[in-house]
């Protein structure tokens, strides 16, 4: 009972279909009574985090099915100061040792250390070329859903599922629900992607989107450069959404052209006519819409300990005085002590104790250079480590001269991976210190224990580093 | 996979919001094997005070609190992460059912996968539980799988929902892996034909 490609066409002239119908209809392999559909994957990344499943795949006796719809990327553990080592420290080490051990008994394909290609596995697929429109991704992580960027179906998974994947190149899934956020007009000076999904976040909440796939459009979104769109698409989760999705266009195809294992000859031109197809058509029904304003979004910040807690940054801390549930007016209590805060202060009055621009929500090229456009002449007033997205970023921001612009501002400019977005590899920021950070997450702990966030652009972040508090990028342009 | 079918435990609240996997277990224990006993990690931060000592304000923390075997949150629990180690932690400190309004869709799916069961009532209903809780004689709760239901010390009982083959994994403690590969060549069959379809998909190898 798969879906050949002609009941699909035929579906798509019948009846309007959304972009993510498309995709799931084509990978549908079968549907259980009870609505579940086994989907066929096209790629799976792996990291190092994936040792459970390869451990669990192991004490089954099983074997990977498609290694060559599998790689892996060595990124989460991977020391950004003395990157050749894998990590100076042994237990660290040990965790990217046993990916190198796990690829090689099963054939997969390694980025691993030394790799010229190595990077944060989310920015690695897009660059390779390994994430393609229309197919259906997954990874062990929550951020796949960066991946929708280029129009197609990526999501995250746990261990049982990642070696239910490796053991059959599917997966059981029930269909979500679906949600198009469409953003209109254009963004005004200094709000870039970053900005846009931390107020989208803050409008639908942490939870708006809980077991929704969601489709961005709008003439914002078809806007944003395919960096951006990353970004955008990037944070879905964040609002608790299953996968973040945007139609590919001319931009996707100039994007993934020449890229190492995007289609080329005659393929590339069959690929790209297909790919025009993977659009929403007209018509077709979400189980929900969002429509913002572009002019609603100002350079946003996040002051508590959930993405959704953001403000535009001429905001003030909240009160919990003003609230009026008092479970919730104890909550936030409770996170502003965490964070350190007083209700009612200028959220440009915060000092910062250092600075983290990496991660796979914004350590891109595009993401380097807007934040020395910020350094370009400046001093930093804190700490602050610049972390590319991966080691081709690294050179090719060498190329173009900015590590110079950093170096001379005082910025640590380090090796790529995960780094201080989630502090496994060691790059922590410590208890009770404050960091503006261009990652994706503020919870509580997550740069490290008692480590207090705040999240926001490349260029703000880069803003807080050369005048030692949070700042209106705007002032300084 | 532990098989989950009825439960009789003590139950204890935890009513924050948006309790986050990395709340549930901290990056910095995700090195650790899965023979590794994970319990010792959960809620690591929250129970803990800065001087690493117990803190004796945390539910489980407290004697009659500290064996409980569900745990009745509030909303977007599990959000965040895709760690199942967050998994590993609740049910090696014996948790092995968590109430709450709603949950991280991965981490929903990792719980079923891993003898854990999500029972998700709406937040008026888990309000409930608490205030139960908070006044009743005993903070037990009785959970039943198979009738799907959940029953509080104050004698009233709540229907829960599930998906019908997420509940047969569960009551029965199998291996989803193993059903999926008595449909082999139907995967073999699509494998085939989306090849012929979208050649240009390739491979990464
Ligand atoms: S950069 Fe951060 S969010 Fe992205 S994959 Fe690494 S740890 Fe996860």
């Amino acid at each position: 009972m798969h879906q050949s490609n002609r009941t699909q066409k035929s579906k798509a002239v019948g009846q309007p279909t959304t972009l993510f119908e498309k995709i799931w209809q084509s990978h549908a392999i079968l549907e259980r009574e009870d609505g579940t559909t086994l989907l066929s994957i096209d790629r799976h990344l792996c990291h190092e985090g994936s040792f459970h499943a390869f451990d669990k795949l192991k004490a089954q006796g099983r074997s990977v099915r498609r290694p060559d719809l599998t790689v892996a990327i060595a990124d989460h553990y991977v020391s950004t100061n003395a990157p050749e080592t894998g990590n100076e420290d042994p237990s660290r080490r040990e965790v990217i040792e046993r990916l190198t051990a796990n690829t090689e008994a099963t054939g997969i394909r390694l980025y691993g250390i030394g790799d010229p290609e190595q990077g944060i596995v989310h920015v690695v697929g897009p660059e390779q070329g390994i994430t393609l429109p229309g197919i259906v991704l997954v990874c062990g992580d929550s951020h796949t859903a960066t991946h929708g960027a280029l129009g197609c179906l990526a999501f995250g998974i746990g261990a049982s599922e990642v070696a239910h994947v490796l053991a059959t190149q599917t997966l059981w899934q029930e269909k979500p629900q679906s949600l198009r956020i469409t953003v209109d007009g254009p963004l005004g000076p200094g709000v870039v992607a970053k900005d846009v999904i931390l107020h989208l976040i803050s409008v639908i909440g942490a939870n708006g989107a809980t077991g929704s796939m969601i489709e961005y459009a709008g003439s914002t979104i078809r806007a944003l450069s395919m960096e951006g769109r990353m970004t955008v698409c990037n944070m879905s989760i964040e609002a608790g959404g299953k996968a973040g999705m945007i139609a590919p266009d001319e931009k996707t195809f100039a994007y993934l052209k020449g890229r190492r294992f995007s289609p080329d000859g005659d393929d590339w031109d069959q690929a790209v006519a297909d790919w025009q197809t993977l659009v929403t058509d007209p018509g077709a029904r979400f189980d929900r819409e969002v429509l913002v304003d572009a002019a609603d979004i100002a350079p946003t910040v996040t002051w508590g300990t959930s993405p959704e807690e953001t403000l535009a940054i001429t905001g003030l801390v909240p009160d919990p005085g003003n609230q009026p549930d008092a479970l919730r007016r104890s909550a936030l209590e409770a996170t502003l002590a965490y964070m350190g805060l007083k209700p009612g202060t200028a959220l440009t009055d915060i000092m910062v104790d250092r600075v983290f621009i990496g991660s796979c929500t914004n350590a891109r090229i595009e993401d380097l250079r807007a934040a020395a456009s910020i350094a370009k002449g400046r001093k930093v007033a804190v700490p602050a480590i610049i972390v590319p997205g991966s080691t081709l970023i690294k050179l090719q921001a060498e190329t173009e001269g900015l590590d110079r612009i950093f170096i001379e501002a005082g910025f640590e400019w380090r090796g790529t991976g995960c780094s201080m977005c989630v502090g496994m590899n060691g790059d922590i920021t410590p208890p009770q210190e404050r960091c503006a950070s261009t990652s994706n997450r503020n919870f509580k702990g997550r740069q490290g224990p008692g480590s207090r966030t705040h999240l926001m652009s490349p260029a703000m972040a880069a803003a807080a580093a050369v005048t030692g508090r949070i700042t209106d990028v705007r002032d300084l342009a | 996979m532990q098989a989950f079918r009825k439960l009789d435990t003590a139950a204890a609240s935890l009513t924050l919001a948006n309790i986050d996997t990395d709340q549930i277990i901290p990056a910095r224990f995700m090195r650790a094997p899965r023979s590794t006993d994970h319990g010792q990690f959960l809620f690591h931060d929250m129970r803990r005070g800065p001087d690493g000592e117990p803190r004796d304000d945390f539910v489980l923390n407290t004697p009659e609190f500290a064996k409980a075997g569900v745990l009745v949150a509030d909303t977007n629990f599990g959000c965040g992460s895709s760690r199942e180690a967050a998994v590993y932690a609740l049910h090696d400190a014996g948790i092995r059912c968590v109430i709450a309004p709603s949950f991280g869709d991965i981490f929903y799916s990792n719980a079923t996968k891993n003898g854990l069961l999500p029972v998700a009532l709406d937040r008026e209903t888990v309000k409930t539980i608490w205030r139960t809780l908070e006044t009743a004689n005993s903070a037990r709760i009785e959970i039943d799988l198979e009738a799907q239901t959940v029953h509080l010390p104050d004698g009233t009982t709540h229907g829960f929902e599930i998906d019908p083959f997420k509940k047969k994994c569960l009551l029965e403690g199998l291996v989803e892996i193993d059903l999926t590969l008595l449909h082999s060549d139907e995967i073999d069959d699509h494998e085939r034909a989306s090849a012929e379809a979208r050649p240009w998909i390739g491979t990464i190898g």
